[in-house]
């Protein structure tokens, strides 16, 4: 089996895995970070958003071996300290969160969503978070929230 | 307002773990040792299974077993039951044909379950899938509920002829008839309830685990009610004694209904685990989630409303024809009938009422309890009658309704459809809603769009709905096989804190923090005291779950009645310690004081004494736990005035929800951030039923077109507003909380609020959900198309 290496949340990790291996799988069988989920198997839902490299990434559209040396960043990661991150704090506040599942992945997407773009509007908080499905919250206090936490992140 | 206590929007105490990646759900836990299942589903809508060769899948790479529908037979595995027997009109009981966890004779729906592969690795057990023979004879299938009624359809079981379940009856059909023969007008309306797909965002998963030591098993599982699917497991399928199995049922990513059942594959994991002797897991693909999991709603319906010269109901007469799919699930017979057609009278007097429901089987997946559960469906039936009526009439969709609507003094109302309605204020919920939505303003904003060449129209929904279900007497004698109750323990540390085991299970709703808050005031603890601890059989006592917005009705007047016993112990307890008489002690804000005197003792006190009882009341057993059971005496009665105004592009056909506004009467409310919450989340799957979602099958064939999320539409967070949410309040009579249910109001009242305002916008009396862009630009320009 190749062998891949990568850093996950500031950490240098490496696994064999197969061909086929996905990058959410890697992160949840070898890795054992189950913050990141599965939803779906069409790359709709969402729920399993990482940062790669920076950049989100649904990790069910990638190879693990196609994140072979890549900087990886996981819901696990996102608290520094024991403090939690503007966006997740905002999600707490702003009640952006029921079951939970989708959470993880509406987290990481809204961080990228700030950090190119620190005011955005309902609008354009609804269009970036077109691929991340949530069925519990009626998206309200989701959009609530990330506009909350762009008001934060400036202050 | 108490910055923890009911009342307060207390931030919850379960977001942490959610948002930092530690929740825990069912397929983050990994068991030593873990096999995996792969099951192997029908490709065909309705066959005959010739053969099953598992022989080249047996000897495939990593493969532990394979199992089929003849060695779940060989060990006896009883059928899958349904805990609900609705009687026919006839006075016989429905048709419950067998249901197998694994098929044995036939495949009956696209998505049933031949048979099960175990292997080391899911990839490898998926792959040997792949080489289990089935030798099918395929057989034309039926996928139409109102076609499965035709004489000549194809039968999809031997045990029910012409595909009927039951013919069932609610109301005198005379009575109704004599009051039509006095009305001034009749509105007809012809409807259909679209079939969906619940899509809880956590796919269903499943591990059985057998302990050989002490012949018993564990079963985690994504449900909505442990005991219950322990309890359906033991009893009628695996023949488990029921102390034998543990069922755990830890973080639960959503159910809205399709969580409560039980369901095949963890019959099989749980039953499959002894045979392989290791534990066996299983996850759905979102795929098998679209196929297998239990679909919403599929109703086709005529009703009909009699009124006089000013638009005051005389009658209604509802015939539906609901589709069952092709078999029972566990609570399918319950849904089209006592869920639904004992709603039909709304927030109104309508003095009569006939309902005529028909549950057919079809070559579908099997249809039970999504979000709402039936009233949905009779909200739809009212809510358009109503609407069309008022256009018909000429009159205003909002005095139409306050013309009919039942008075503040006429509770305890008594429904001509079998519920007796305790407490509401229709009136005020509409008057507060037509304020918010500006009503007096739609003119000048219906002509604002005009001028952009937008076509703008507003839709009300009164909507009424009967949950906190139920009392256990009522329930069964209707047919129900349980009863309705709910458990709670609150047991007190020897430190002061609290562990409350509740057998409400929470999947989203909040309940660690709600019920905290409950419990943090009647107890007078910090909210950081208080532990809420649901969904694992081996710690909780036996409890009924969740669904049917019974939490805090049911669940939480439970922990208030525990809550109550830990009092009235603890009275005696410090009585003792200040020498003073059991009358004499009061409570309040977690201290016992004597009336009179500054001596005082506070709750934490009491149950130190109460574990290190050296000076205790010689009468009185150490230890400060208590289990209360809590049997309602009524269903409970939210109620409310959803009001939609949409805006139609007529050159696109795209509606956009351009408001929403939402006032519900859910009696007290603990947490009005939850409530909020669940008011949101229930009208986004509501507007999404009348927007976008649709389960669509090919009626020929049988196949599930719509079986990913790039053909089945959920909405996304562009195709929804903000909503603004305003509540009234009417305390629910029967309930020491006073409170009523929220989880489902939203569902229940959003799609006909949509399509009244679609329709109005169009100036059409009716159109079938879900309104696609490409429905409503066809009917946007119908006109123009005719006039070509």
């Amino acid at each position: 089996m190749p062998r891949v290496s990568m850093t996950v949340n500031g950490r240098a990790v490496t696994g064999d895995v197969e061909g086929r291996t996905l990058l959410v799988q890697f992160l949840r069988e070898n890795l054992h970070l189950t913050g990141t989920h599965v939803g779906c198997d069409t790359s709709q839902c969402g729920a399993c958003v990482v940062h790669v490299n920076g950049e989100s990434v649904k990790s069910c559209t990638m190879l693990a071996l196609q994140a072979d040396g890549t900087e990886v960043a996981t819901i696990e990661g996102l608290a520094q300290n024991g403090s939690l991150h503007p966006v997740q704090e905002a999600f707490r506040e702003h009640h952006g969160l029921q079951c939970g599942f989708c959470t993880p992945g509406m987290v990481m997407s809204a961080v990228d969503l700030l950090k190119k773009n620190p005011n955005p509007d309902e609008g354009e908080i609804r269009e970036w978070l077109e691929g991340n499905i949530c069925r519990c919250t009626g998206y309200h206090n989701i959009v609530k929230a990330i506009q909350s936490a762009a008001a934060n992140m400036k202050g | 307002m108490p910055d923890t206590g009911i009342g307060a929007s207390v931030k919850r105490k379960e977001d942490f773990r959610f948002l930092t990646g530690q929740g825990r759900y069912t397929d983050d836990i990994d068991r030593p040792g873990q096999l995996f299942a792969y099951f192997v589903r029908s490709p065909h809508a309705y066959a005959k299974i010739k053969k099953v060769d598992t022989a080249e899948a047996a000897k495939a790479p990593g493969v532990r077993a394979v199992f089929t529908g003849a060695d779940m037979a060989a060990d006896s595995v009883g059928s899958l039951p349904c805990g609900w027997v609705v009687t026919d009109r006839h006075g016989e009981a429905h048709k419950a044909p067998p249901h197998f966890p694994l098929a044995r004779d036939k495949v009956r729906y696209v998505g049933d379950h031949v048979a099960v592969v175990i292997a080391e690795t899911y990839a490898q057990a998926k792959e040997a899938g792949e080489r289990v023979e089935v030798d099918y004879e395929e057989l034309q299938a039926i996928a139409n509920p109102v076609k499965a009624l035709d004489k000549g359809a194809p039968q999809v079981h031997d045990e029910a002829p012409g595909n009927l379940c039951y013919d069932w009856v609610l109301g005198d059909e005379a009575e109704v008839n004599a009051a039509f023969a006095k009305a001034a007008h009749v509105t007809k309306v012809d409807l259909v309830n679209n079939r969906l797909i619940p899509n809880a965002m956590e796919p269903r998963a499943a591990i059985g685990e057998y302990d050989g030591g002490t012949d018993s098993y564990t079963l985690y599982s994504t449900s909505q009610n442990p005991h219950l699917l322990k309890l359906i497991l033991c009893a009628f399928v695996l023949g488990i004694s029921e102390n034998k199995l543990r069922v755990i049922a830890p973080d639960v990513g959503g159910g809205f209904g399709s969580k409560i059942f039980c369901y095949a594959e963890e019959t099989v994991c749980t039953w499959a685990a002894k045979k392989v002797r290791a534990p066996v897991k299983w996850t759905a693909e979102r795929s098998e989630s679209f196929s297998s999991d239990a679909h919403g709603r599929d109703h086709v319906t005529h009703a009909e409303l009699a009124m006089d010269e000013n638009g005051k109901f005389l009658g209604m007469k509802v015939e539906t024809i609901a589709n069952l799919g092709a078999y029972l699930s566990s609570f399918a017979t319950s849904v089209p009938t006592y869920l639904y057609a004992t709603l039909l009278a709304g927030q109104y007097t309508t003095p009569v009422i006939f309902a005529n429901v028909k549950s057919v089987f079809t070559n579908t997946a099997p249809v039970d309890a999504y979000r709402g559960a039936g009233r949905p469906e009779a909200t739809y039936v009212v809510e358009r009658l109503v609407e069309v009526a008022a256009r018909e009439m000429k009159l205003d969709p909002a005095e139409i309704r306050r013309r009919n609507f039942i008075q503040p003094d006429q509770f305890p109302y008594q429904t001509p459809v079998a519920l007796q309605y305790d407490i509401g204020n229709y009136g005020a919920s509409m008057d507060k809603a037509l304020e918010m939505i500006d009503y007096a303003g739609f003119p000048a904003r219906k002509k604002a769009s005009e001028a952009k060449g937008k076509l703008r129209g507003i839709g009300f929904s009164a909507y009424i709905e009967a949950c906190g279900i139920a009392p256990s007497a009522v329930v069964g004698s209707l047919g129900a096989g349980v009863g309705l109750w709910e458990s709670a323990q609150v047991r007190f540390n020897a430190t002061g804190t609290v562990s409350i085991f509740t057998g409400s299970h929470s999947h989203g709703q909040g309940h660690e923090t709600t019920f905290s808050q409950l419990v943090a005031e009647t107890l007078g603890i910090p909210i950081e005291n208080v532990e809420i601890v649901h969904g694992d059989t081996g710690s909780i006592p036996m409890g009924m779950g969740t669904y049917g917005s019974r939490s805090l009705a049911v669940g939480g007047s439970a922990i208030a009645k525990a809550c109550d016993k830990i009092i009235e112990k603890s009275k005696k307890i410090a009585a003792h310690l200040m020498e003073a008489s059991v009358e004499d002690v009061e409570f309040e804000g977690g201290k016992f004081r004597v009336a009179g005197t500054d001596k005082e003792k506070s709750i934490a006190e009491i149950a130190f004494t109460a574990y290190v009882p050296h000076n205790y009341p010689p009468d009185l057993e150490p230890g400060l736990d208590e289990t209360a059971f809590y049997d309602p005496l009524n269903f409970t009665y939210p109620a409310g005035v959803h009001i939609a105004e949409v805006e139609i592009d007529p050159s696109t056909g795209v509606t956009e929800i351009v408001d929403w506004v939402a006032v519900d009467d859910f009696g007290k409310v603990i947490n009005p951030m939850v409530v909020e919450g669940q008011v949101h989340g229930g009208i986004a799957q509501g507007v999404g039923q009348a927007l976008l979602e649709n389960a669509v099958y090919d009626m020929d064939s049988g196949q599930l077109l719509t079986g990913s999320y790039m053909d089945y539409c959920m909405p996304r967070a562009d195709d929804l507003p903000s909503f603004r949410v305003g509540m009234t309040q009417t305390a629910c009579t029967h309930n020491p909380l006073g409170v009523k249910g929220c989880g489902e109001a939203g569902a229940i009242a959003a799609p006909a609020a949509t399509i009244n305002a679609i329709t109005d916008a169009l100036g059409i009396l009716s159109m079938d959900m879900p309104a696609t862009a490409e429905k409503v630009w066809r009917l946007a320009n119908q006109h123009a198309q005719a006039a070509e």
